[in-house]
């Protein structure tokens, strides 16, 4: 905004107006925000190996709430059980990555954190290798086994990593090394695993380390868009005390906030957000570094308005992603973490580039 | 008679058995600027900490308007006591107005109010930096940065002031403009200030009173005039010194060489 928009009539300047255009600016980012993710996932229902129109999808979704004909029960297959879970799936997983790195890097005032550099991956990585391999799990047998042990193995890493930072007296820097190291001990792990299993399982691992939303189902989304909703709301409550502690943790406490309170909670919330969600698709990496950083870049680090846009970026790239792979080069599939690297990194390198404000030193 | 604004009573404080504080006493009255001076390692910035229950002193107690600081919420607490530390950095993009906003804190839940926005943008006029409201933080300068720190601070409204050296970092237009500001905040709005400070003539300048620390211990409590001479130079900072007086006739130190 230049200087001279912000001149009242008698010439003086107001910060109020300056303040209330670039919070008018930041909501109506939001919206659009909204609006581009429902876009996305309207097209992406219409798109797939089944060549249904975007019509013909159309009227399968609204069949569901009231009377339609000339519906085949086959578009009903393929547009409700298969296309709409996967398409809710993609975007619930990116709004929880998105908000999960966005709270992350906010409570360690770090821009390299994400998910993946605290091990978190890893560690579900890990709980879901031993799931696969030895068939041992945490809690009980059955289908959910590879993903109730993955969720585990995530929160029990954070724990670790906590524990670790404590005995420190909670300092930023051990945490994130000690996540990172712990990371590279759950690799290792998986290493082993991977060496010692047979075929099938070896197969299988690796198709859960690259990630993916193929197994996407409704009884899995229904669990997750009230999880992921919830706990969003909760980490948006702290916005204004991460926004504080960006400033560091002495400003924060001067501003009456209990640090160490705040860094647990919102570190625990980040944590089951995304360990609820890789429990069901595998490591999809990138997306809880990038969308944090794509969002500073346009809307500046109020967390009040980038925990949301950054869960909106995260759920605009992963499905923009997922449909791309689902579609490129059908019936056959590309993992999605490739492609999520294939399009959001240039996007990434190129909003870096293009803004001249350096701010990550 | 004069009210006791913030008293600290036998304040102790150390970590892995080191004591960096140990029984610091003093009383600072209302509309009172006051300098703690004092060598590195005198412990003038842990005192600022523990005031202002960033730090948790093993022992003492820290009085405001005679309630016990410990027994304050923190947000009530925080209500009262405004903290501008020695550097700010931020590592995430914000504007100015952001981080001035970010004052407000103790007194908002989640949603901003016309008041507070008011206040910010009164607060940003006050220092002379509103042209600045919609600038991102680190493409200003260490003297408006250090500006911004203490418009944040003022933006809590609190009645007491606490500065971490907020000349050290400042060329010498900037330390006079930093320091006249909290001269007129002090008039102005009838708060106390307490600062760091390790320029000993702006201290002498512009302090009703100084602290002088040694040994983590107060060694003297007075007024510039009193405190800042040779005698008591030579004893805490180990360096002879010249005081000679300024056009004011407040005492001013040339130091000429260490003991």
């Amino acid at each position: 905004m230049s200087k001279d928009e912000a001149m009242s009539e008698d010439g003086v300047f107001d910060a109020e107006e300056v303040y209330a255009r670039a919070s008018w600016k930041k909501t109506l980012f939001t919206l659009i925000l909204v609006v581009a993710v429902a876009a996305l996932a309207i097209f992406a229902i219409s798109m797939g190996a089944a060549s249904l129109g975007m019509g013909e999808s159309f009227r399968v979704v609204l069949a569901e709430f009231m009377p339609m004909e000339d519906v085949s029960s086959f578009a009903q297959v393929v547009v409700l059980q298969l296309r709409l879970p996967r398409i809710l799936m993609a975007v619930i997983t990116g709004i929880s990555l998105g908000v999960a790195g966005a709270a992350m890097q906010g409570v360690l005032r770090n821009p390299l954190v994400s998910p993946y550099t605290l091990g978190l991956s890893s560690g579900a990585a890990c709980g879901a290798a031993i799931a696969i391999v030895l068939g041992v799990g945490l809690l009980g047998t059955g289908r959910y086994i590879i993903a109730i042990n993955a969720f585990f193995f995530s929160m029990l890493t954070m724990a670790i990593v906590y524990g670790i930072s404590r005995i420190k007296g909670t300092s930023v820097e051990t945490l994130i090394l000690a996540g990172v190291a712990m990371g590279y001990l759950f690799s290792a792990v998986i290493s082993l695993l991977k060496y010692v299993s047979g075929h099938e399982e070896l197969r299988e691992v690796v198709f859960w380390l690259m990630g993916g939303l193929y197994t996407a189902r409704w009884e899995n989304v229904i669990i997750l868009i009230p999880t992921v909703l919830i706990l969003t709301t909760i980490l948006m409550r702290y916005s204004w005390d991460l926004n504080a502690m960006s400033a560091g943790e002495e400003v924060a406490s001067s501003l009456g906030i209990n640090v160490n309170r705040v860094r647990v909670t919102c570190l625990t919330l980040a944590t089951i957000l995304t360990a609820s969600v890789i429990a069901f698709t595998g490591i999809i990496g990138f997306i809880g570094l990038v969308s944090p950083h794509v969002c500073r870049l346009l809307i500046g680090s109020d967390h009040r308005y980038l925990i949301p846009c950054s869960g909106l970026i995260g759920a605009l790239l992963l499905l923009a992603s997922d449909t791309a792979c689902r579609t490129m080069i059908s019936p056959t599939e590309i993992p999605v973490g490739i492609v999520t690297s294939f399009i959001g990194v240039p996007f990434f390198l190129y909003l870096l580039v293009r803004r001249k404000r350096r701010w990550w030193q | 008679m004069v009210a006791v604004k913030l008293a600290v009573s036998d304040l102790t404080f150390g970590y892995d058995g080191k004591t960096t504080l140990d029984g610091v006493s003093l009383e600072i009255e209302k509309g009172d600027i006051v300098s703690l001076v004092g060598p590195n390692g005198a412990g003038k910035s842990t005192l600022i900490k523990c005031i202002d229950k960033i730090l948790k002193p093993q022992k003492g107690t820290v009085y405001i308007d005679g309630k016990e600081a410990a027994l304050m919420s923190s947000k009530d607490f925080s209500k009262m006591m405004g903290y501008v530390p020695q550097s700010t950095t931020e590592v995430f993009p914000y504007t100015v107005f952001d981080i001035v906003l970010m004052g407000r804190r103790p007194h908002i839940g989640w949603r901003v109010t016309g008041n507070d926005v008011k206040i910010v943008s009164r607060t940003l006029k006050f220092m002379g930096i509103e042209e600045f409201a919609s600038r991102y933080f680190d493409e200003l300068s260490g003297g408006e940065k250090q500006k911004i720190a203490m418009a944040r601070a003022l933006a809590q409204e609190p009645e007491v002031l606490l500065l971490d050296e907020p000349t050290s970092n400042l060329d010498i237009k900037h330390q006079l403009e930093v320091m006249n500001t909290v001269k007129r905040l002090v008039s102005e709005r009838k708060i106390s200030a307490v600062m760091a400070m390790h320029d000993l003539n702006l201290a002498s300048r512009f302090s009703d009173s100084i602290v002088m620390l040694k040994d983590k211990k107060v060694f003297k409590v007075g007024d510039p005039k009193s405190i800042l001479i040779s005698e008591n130079i030579e004893r805490v900072y180990g360096v002879r010194a010249e005081v000679i007086k300024d056009s004011k006739g407040m005492p001013y130190i040339m130091p000429i060489e260490p003991v």
